[in-house]
């Protein structure tokens, strides 16, 4: 993985001492909230509804064991024990306080580690796929593309005062892990006829209060003018977004007002005045990054016999563990949504065993997904027994990957100031009815999502089951979406009706699950027997 | 009856002005009446209270109930971890906030 020159570590040094400087004098009185609020949220620092948040910056969901011991250290010394993981790959704490956040910050660039752009109006965390590297069915590692892209939107001066914020999204294989068509610039690294790399471009994807599907804008990018190109979509977004309504200033607005023809021919064109200023980052700057991505040094003539006998390992094997390039290898998935838990929260002795597991039995490597799981990319086949005992015995080898269970949810009502409705006891709720493991493997891939506002920082848009949490006269309320893919089959939700309190949500879940083993055919996932007799006699079943 | 609550600017808790000053706990809440908001506006200068607003609530046994559940669940604490909560040992605290 990318490890800092002295040119990053000294901007992230120095953005910790102006950070340090700014609370401080926030806190002397010398600036006000409205001053001080936008400089905060510039290095990821929310006041929520019960303390200040931190989102901490994790690049494409990729750190190592000695990152993962310091968010578990800053759990423990400055937070309450624990951390959640988030939907853009990156960890929060809900308990922090402004005077002691440029300690914290401090102590994480020791790590190479900082909360920069993961808020307010910038380009967020670059996000990625959380099987890079260790796939076969990847063109390349996306990965050093994302690191670039990075680079070279941290402190872009033409980019500190974006209308809105702005999020990226890299992949490199058929099938979409990272939800690339609902970003705001999706990107699918590919190869033309001719053998070279180049990027399928999709601009204008999003979800929130007016969620579209990105469309392809440009079919092949060559991969050298990547930077390039990105920034003639931000300079056109930048132009002519609407900073009037904040209901409308992403760039999927500008993409869906102004036609795909019509903002393709803006980006191309002023790609072409861009091109002139040779400005595309030198492929030997390219080179040196992706040199940091070589792939570790798997051994050879390894076994690939697994000792399936234990019937619970064989459960979590069969669920949890996904094919790895490399003969011997696998891919672990360790599921941070415990039945009736709180889905993406992790306690910090939870973190260092996964920080344990990674450097010993992972290339000291792990990935944060945007399901809001943690993957080891890299384990030994003859390993995997071990790995999975001390996960079970950590509370963290719940056999759900992309099972009901395995359900996204955002912090809602119970941490957010934005949010509606509560989210998270929903989430336990459904967990809890679904709980059989053999029922859930009976019902198969079922990507359910939870959003406890409008903003659908759950991705309920891209749930094959969606709820959205809504205040209704002052009650929370929950509406069901049904047939939702972040996937390369990317489609968004729809709304089924009259929305359900959170015990008949979980009844309305039950009905919908029922309607679909009645009529799947050839076992079907539920998302393709949706698609195939439609919504009204799932309509009917909620509703009667 | 109308309460005024912020958070405390250097910690981030949640605050509950009490007529003379700030207490965590909304037992401890004055009602305001209609002075909410000059005294928010003393109180936010002098740093004492940051992102301050006045809510209305109702008067009851345990203390001022707070209309709104957004507001209960700032007075008390997330519903779905109540060792995280200002009563922690409360097994009633949780349908307070609901």
């Amino acid at each position: 993985m990318y490890r800092y020159d002295k040119y990053d570590q000294a901007i992230v040094d120095a953005r910790v001492a102006e950070f340090r400087d700014q609370a401080a004098r926030r806190l002397a009185g010398k600036i006000t909230e409205d001053q001080f609020k936008p400089l905060r949220l510039k290095n990821g620092l929310y006041l929520q509804l019960h303390a200040y948040m931190l989102r901490v910056a994790i690049p494409y969901g990729t750190l190592d064991s000695r990152q993962m011991h310091m968010l578990a250290h800053i759990a423990r010394k400055y937070d309450r024990g624990y951390g959640h993981f988030t939907t853009r790959q990156n960890i929060q704490y809900n308990w922090i306080k402004l005077e002691e956040a440029a300690d914290i910050l401090a102590e994480l660039a020791t790590v190479e580690m900082h909360a920069i752009q993961t808020s307010g109006e910038s380009i967020r965390n670059l996000s990625s796929d959380q099987y890079a590297g260790a796939t076969a069915d990847e063109i390349a590692d996306p990965r050093p593309w994302a690191e670039l892209i990075r680079q070279a939107t941290t402190f872009h001066p033409e980019f500190s005062y974006l209308p809105r914020k702005f999020k990226i999204a890299v992949t490199a294989a058929n099938e979409d892990r990272a939800a690339i068509r609902l970003h705001d610039i999706g990107l699918k690294l590919v190869r033309n006829e001719a053998g070279e790399e180049g990027f399928e471009v999709y601009i204008g994807g999003g979800m929130g209060r007016t969620p579209f599907v990105a469309p392809l804008i440009r079919p092949f990018l060559p991969a050298d003018h990547l930077f390039s190109y990105i920034e003639a979509a931000l300079r056109v977004w930048n132009r002519n977004g609407r900073r009037d309504n904040i209901h409308k200033q992403r760039i999927k607005i500008l993409v869906h007002d102004l036609g795909q023809e019509e903002f393709t021919r803006q980006v191309e064109a002023e790609w072409q005045e861009i091109l002139k200023n040779g400005s595309d980052v030198p492929r030997a700057e390219f080179d040196r990054i992706a040199a940091y991505f070589a792939p570790p040094p798997f051994e050879t003539g390894l076994s690939e016999e697994v000792d399936r006998s234990d019937p619970d390992f064989a459960l979590w094997l069969d669920q949890n563990v996904k094919a790895h390039k490399a003969p011997g290898y696998a891919i672990v998935n360790i599921s941070l949504k415990p039945v009736g838990g709180i889905p993406g929260d992790a306690s910090a002795d939870q973190i260092d065993l996964m920080a344990d597991l990674a450097k010993q039995y992972s290339f000291d490597e792990l990935r944060v997904t945007h399901a809001q799981n943690i993957v080891l990319p890299h384990v030994r086949k003859a390993d995997l027994h071990t790995v999975w005992q001390a996960l079970h015995d950590a509370g963290l080898a719940e056999a759900n990957l992309d099972l009901i269970s395995d359900i996204i949810a955002c912090p809602g009502l119970d941490y957010c100031s934005l949010a509606n409705a509560r989210s998270i006891p929903v989430a336990q709720k459904i967990a809890t009815r679904f709980a059989d493991l053999g029922r859930q493997r009976e019902l198969g891939e079922l990507k359910l999502k939870i959003s406890g506002c409008i903003n659908a920082c759950g991705h309920h848009h891209a749930g094959h089951i969606g709820i959205l949490g809504v205040d209704r006269k002052g009650t929370e309320n929950y509406q069901l979406l049904l047939g939702g893919s972040g996937a390369e089959d990317a489609s968004l939700g729809k709304i089924t009706g009259p929305g359900f309190s959170e015990d008949g949500i979980v009844e309305a879940v039950e009905r919908v699950t029922d309607k679909y083993l009645e009529v799947r055919e050839n076992g079907e996932r539920f998302l393709d027997t949706y698609r195939r007799v439609g919504f009204e006699p799932f309509k009917e079943a909620i509703y009667g | 009856m109308k309460l005024l609550t912020g958070n405390d600017l250097p910690s981030g808790a949640v605050i509950w002005w009490t007529g003379s000053g700030w207490s965590r706990h909304v037992e401890d809440a004055a009602d305001v009446g209609d002075n909410g908001e000059a005294i928010l506006q003393a109180e936010s200068g002098a740093r004492r209270v940051n992102g301050g607003y006045v809510i209305d609530a109702s008067e009851t046994p345990e203390g001022p109930r707070p209309a709104h559940i957004k507001d209960r669940i700032r007075a008390l604490g997330p519903t779905v971890r109540a060792d995280l909560t200002l009563k922690p040992a409360d097994p009633e605290a949780g349908s307070w906030v609901i």
